[in-house]
């Protein structure tokens, strides 16, 4: 690519605006329109207020965490309950955060938006499934909520047995919910699988597809192997409070260390439901915002689909505390380290794509170089906890919650709202405040290291994790951390303001703003309702070469040499004639 | 589910480009066989997830019967084989007439097509009652899943207070008598397409009585309570050989292959006294009292309780699969009454049969591993 | 694609299974179904669930390949399938060998202990003693 002035004896190709019976946003009206929609463009959005509400309920919960630590006896909860409130209140943030809000944050609410359209296809293979996943999200929160309204949820996200099958607290809505929210999440990887596998337009090989499309096929893999055994897990859960199946519950001769190989066998692989698409989203991103083909397309694209597979082998490193065997503790140490690999030639690769390319600045950029620092961090740590003699001392410590914040947060979130700021002009045809979004960028940047950093210093001095009241020793670091827990909040509402804003003010989205390669650029901003009238022509998705930043209308177009088409007689429909 | 469903969508015709789309087919695709194929990979990939859906419980089992095998084969006496067998059969030819009914849709037979289509639904019927028989004839005896156990050899049919039979009967029959009436109304208004899905569909109704029915002939024959004599006559054999426990009896048992249950307790009891200090006793008094013990043990709660368990949640998820697949059925059967399908367009039925058969081949594993233990 | 779609022929992408295939199929399970029956009363000891596996997986294989139309499928979907057994395998060889090696701590004995063997449960009665006392 190139900046500057456009090589005369070319053609520019932009699609222009959509009108407003083509945006998708605007072609029909009322509120049935947007909830029976089978438009996968319209179910990405409403997954997107969902995730966000959501996000923004566990966000509160996780505020009142860190307020009631600053004080070594607890600053928030009070009296003989306290200890009760806050155990509950560190659960549903837990639960809410990955079940409702992580696990289908990038891949059901940007990927339903996105995938049909970088793939060129009209919509997702099983427009009615989609509609029904989004549905069962739905049921999900509803019987979260209704945990929370009877008598709140005390077992940590985790739902570890014998515990789970005695509180009193509502086990059995909060673990419907997750079932029900599993299967949501399984549907949607589905439709993924097949829409990628069958709905690729002529041209679209498997080796022409955006990165971001190979991480959210790596991901459906994952969706569709693993949450099928929560489902069963949470199922036999359900019928051990129910009527005491012996399985896992000690009390009848079950065995709680099999609870957690269940439970494990799902949610280490789910890590990466929630990590492999912010790979992918870096992948675009990095390679957009610095002007560059990807370095290494090959080694992303594979390493994707090699970390969805290896990462059901280490799943036992959660267990190494918990009664296992030494064999197998041995064995999924070992098996650890290998699922690192992959991730390693990824951020090797990000960085060389960056290397001599032609930066810019902006804020879906400084969130990209955010998640490079910040879950290369998360992901070294992992490391530490992943080797069977630090991790049986960090092992259930802030260590351990620092590590997966900085790669749940630090990785997911920040990729998130990469990708939010990134495509948010796409989605809502908005142009939004670049300063006001870097702000916001350094603010949550900041914040987070912050709130987490020192945590990784108090689990290595032996801080436990999930208690309400801690030694005086570690006042001053938790102190620390709770005060960036409010720089963060700060950033993040920066962040929700200038994007409502530019809803409300923000001056129309050209089609191509950053001047990215992939389908979803060819499109206006919106999209209209089809995507595209007829299968796109399909090129290079990171070559930058034909795109150019045209300075007199602020926006970047693809540009062709002037072609002279022969006959200009209007082809017949290709299959016209065998009509029976 | 609703992957069929929405591979059925109909075309939307009022977006105007698709001027040669036929109706069966959704805007969004461009041809027949593009739609076929994603229906199709759609529904494998719903199989795949069906079988580690399973899988976990299959692993329960695993654990436990490897931990337990005297457990499990002491239990697994009280599974009424025939009832087992019939069932599996009966299953089988539902997967037949399913397998019938794809083709039948492959190449246009209609009637051919409803026909199958019912008689898959009364096999999944029949199936449902032979389950309920035994399900409510375990539930009197309180051969129940851990928590709710109560099965006293002594006392093994206690005076029951509810009739289980019936409560599990009753919404079946309340079916029947909804899909009857269905039948009746359409048989006096003459509305020959209600006739012809409610014709069939009492019948499969019905069909759950003759399930029943078969289960209760089968149930009160022989087989059950002789094979519990049988295994408590067994019992005391076993424990006759080892009260007069010399070392031959004790080799006699450990050395046979078949009584592992014994083998593994053997061992288990050596270890726990080697562990507990003292040396290996010889001392076959010590040993074979154990051994009584356990074989006289095997029906308590926190034993048996495991393998009930097991037993109920692994048959249970598969009879909601069966009900579900029912349900399926019942949409295809209108569907074909409705004659919907074609050469080009039999993808629901392909995709509930591959349903259906996957049902069938869970099936096919649970029974020898549940009743089958020896 | 397009082209293949619409051609006459009728049966471009349906493999319609001749009838006398699901029959001679059908029949080929209800044997081995009795043949799982019959050995069951027959004492070949541990074999015994190798057998029963063995004829099982004919029987699943069976309707597999004919019933559930995998001889004729695409190679992707074959591959997806059959690949959801090794995910199960991986899950069960990993999840069971942990238990054996554990189980002893798990075995649930402790009610026979208890009421046996005293003098192995020496400690446990003075335990319970204490705290009775
Ligand atoms: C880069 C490779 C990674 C390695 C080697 C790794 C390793 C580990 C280990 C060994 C633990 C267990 C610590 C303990 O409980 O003692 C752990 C915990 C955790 N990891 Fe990672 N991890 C990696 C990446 C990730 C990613 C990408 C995510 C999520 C996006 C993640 C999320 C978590 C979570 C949520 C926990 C704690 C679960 C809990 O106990 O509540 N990890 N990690
Ligand atoms: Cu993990």
């Amino acid at each position: 690519m190139s900046a500057g002035s456009i090589p005369s004896g070319n053609q520019i190709k932009d699609p222009g605006y959509p009108t407003a019976s083509e945006n998708y946003l605007t072609n029909s009206k009322g509120p049935w329109t947007w909830l029976f929609t089978l438009d996968h463009k319209r179910i990405g959005v409403m997954y997107l207020i969902g995730v966000m509400t959501a996000f923004f309920a566990a966000g509160l919960l996780a505020l009142l965490i860190r307020l009631h630590l600053f004080r070594p006896e607890g600053a928030v909860f009070t009296g003989p309950e306290a200890n009760n409130w806050y155990n509950q209140v560190f659960t549903l943030h837990g639960a809410i955060m990955v079940f409702l809000f992580i696990i289908p944050s990038i891949p059901a609410a940007l990927g339903n938006f996105l995938v049909p359209v970088m793939l060129g296809a009209k919509d997702v293979a099983f427009p009615r499934l989609n509609l029904s996943s989004f549905y069962l999200w739905v049921f999900g929160a509803l019987f979260f909520v209704g945990a929370l309204m009877a008598s709140g949820l005390d077992t940590g996200w985790t739902f570890y047995t014998p515990y789970s099958t005695s509180t009193d607290s509502s086990v059995i809505l909060a673990t419907s919910g997750a079932f029900i929210l599993g299967f949501s999440s399984i549907f949607t990887g589905l439709n993924f699988i097949v829409t990628i596998n069958t709905m690729r337009p002529p041209g679209m090989t498997w080796f022409r597809m955006p990165l971001f499309l190979w991480a959210t096929y790596a991901t459906s893999i994952i969706q569709v192997l693993a949450t099928p055994v929560l489902g069963i897990t949470l199922l036999l859960l359900i019928a051990e409070r129910v009527m005491h199946i012996g399985i896992f519950d000690p009390e009848f001769n079950g065995d709680p260390v099999t609870f957690q190989h269940f439970f494990w066998f799902y949610s280490h692989p789910a890590v990466y439901i929630m990590i492999l698409p912010a790979f992918g989203v870096i992948s675009d991103l990095i390679s957009v915002h610095s002007h560059k083909r990807i370095f290494g397309y090959r080694f992303i694209a594979y390493s994707s689909i090699a970390i969805a597979l290896l990462g059901f082998l280490v799943w036992g490193h959660h267990m190494f505390t918990a009664g296992m065997g030494p064999m197998t503790t041995i064995i999924f140490s070992a098996l650890t380290f290998t699922v690192s690999v992959p991730s390693a030639i990824k951020v090797f690769n990000w960085l060389a794509t960056m290397y001599k390319g032609s930066i810019s600045l902006t804020t879906p950029m400084c969130f990209a170089l955010a998640f490079i620092f910040l879950f290369t961090i998360g992901g070294l740590t992992g490391l530490h906890l992943g080797t069977l003699a630090t991790d049986m001392h960090l092992h259930d410590t802030y260590f351990v919650v620092a590590h997966f914040h900085y790669v749940m947060v630090g990785g997911t979130l920040v990729s998130f709202l990469g990708a939010l700021f990134h495509w948010w002009p796409k989605m809502f045809g908005k142009m939004y405040s670049e300063f006001g979004g870097r702000l916001a960028a350094v603010i949550i940047f900041l914040g987070f290291n912050l709130t987490f950093l020192p945590q990784f210093v108090l689990g290595s001095r032996g801080m436990p994790r999930r208690y309400a009241t801690y030694d005086p020793e570690f006042q001053t670091l938790h102190q620390v951390s709770t005060a960036g827990t409010l720089l963060l909040l700060v950033g993040l509402l920066v962040a929700l303001y200038v994007l409502v804003r530019s809803l409300i003010k923000g001056e129309r989205a050209p089609a191509n703003p950053w001047g990215g390669a992939t389908l979803e650029w060819h499109c206006t901003s919106p999209p209209p309702f089809y995507n595209f009238d007829r299968p796109p022509a399909v090129g290079d998705p990171y070559d930058f070469s034909d795109i150019f930043w045209d300075t007199e209308n602020e926006r970047y177009v693809t540009v062709e040499p002037d072609r002279e088409i022969a006959p200009t007689e209007t082809p017949e429909p290709a299959h016209a004639e065998s009509t029976n | 589910m609703s992957t069929i469903e929405a591979a059925a969508e109909n075309a939307h015709d009022d977006h105007g480009h698709d001027h040669d789309h036929p109706s069966f087919l959704a805007h969004h695709f461009d041809t027949p066989e593009q739609q076929f194929d994603s229906g199709k990979l759609g529904i494998w990939l719903f199989l795949v997830t069906e079988i580690l859906f399973f899988s976990g419980m299959f692993c329960a089992y695993a654990i436990f019967r490897m931990l337990r095998p005297d457990v499990f084969e002491g239990c697994s006496q009280f599974l009424n084989t025939k009832l087992g067998a019939i069932n599996t059969g009966v299953l089988l030819f539902s997967s037949l007439t399913m397998a019938w009914s794809v083709r039948c849709s492959q190449v246009q037979q209609n009637r051919g097509l409803v026909g199958m289509l019912a008689a898959t639904i009364c096999c999944a019927m029949i199936f449902l009652g032979v389950k309920a028989i035994e399900y409510s004839h375990k539930w009197e005896m309180g051969l129940l899943p851990a928590g709710l156990y109560f099965y006293d050899p002594a006392n093994p049919h206690p005076e029951s207070h509810t009739n289980y039979l019936f409560y599990i009967c009753l919404p079946f029959m309340i079916l029947l008598g909804g899909v009857v009436a269905w039948l009746i109304a359409s048989l006096v208004t003459r509305n020959t397409f209600h006739l012809k899905c409610a014709m069939p569909l009492s019948v499969a109704a019905a069909c759950f009585f003759v399930g029943i029915g078969l289960g209760m002939v089968l149930e009160s024959g022989d087989s059950e309570h002789g094979s519990e004599v049988a295994a408590t006559a067994e019992l005391e054999t076993e424990i006759s050989l080892i009260a007069n426990s010399d070392d031959i009896a004790l080799e006699r048992l450990a050395g046979d292959a078949a009584n592992s249950g014994a083998k593994s307790e053997l061992n288990a009891r050596m270890q726990q006294l080697e562990t507990a200090g003292s040396s290996i006793v010889q001392d076959g008094e010590e040993i074979s009292g154990a051994i009584v013990s356990v074989e006289e043990n095997v029906m308590t709660q926190r034993k048996a309780g495991v393998f009930f368990s097991i037993y109920y949640c692994m048959t249970g998820v598969h009879a909601i699969h069966i009900l579900v697949g029912i349900g399926f059925l019942v949409w295809l059967l209108i569907r074909a009454v409705r004659e919907d399908f074609n050469p080009q367009y039999f993808g629901p039925v392909d995709y509930v049969g591959l349903y259906w058969h996957l049902v069938d081949l869970i099936w096919i594993y649970l029974f020898p591993l549940l009743y089958l233990i020896r | 694609m397009s082209a293949h779609g619409e051609s006459k022929d009728g049966y471009d992408f349906a493999h319609p299974i001749p009838v006398p295939m699901l029959l001679s199929v059908f029949f080929a399970l209800v044997f081995l179904t009795i043949v799982t029956v019959a050995q069951a009363s027959f004492d070949i000891g541990s074999l015994d669930i190798l057998v029963v596996m063995v004829i099982a997986t004919i029987k699943a294989a069976l309707v597999m390949a004919f019933f559930m139309h995998m001889a004729y499928d695409k190679p992707f979907n074959v591959i997806i399938f059959l690949s959801s057994f090794g995910f199960v395998a991986l899950f069960l060889i990993f999840t069971m060998s942990d238990s054996a090696q554990t189980s002893p701590a798990f075995e649930p004995v402790v009610e026979e202990v208890m009421e046996t063997d005293q003098e192995s449960t020496n400690v446990i009665a003075e335990e319970s003693s204490a705290t009775s006392e």
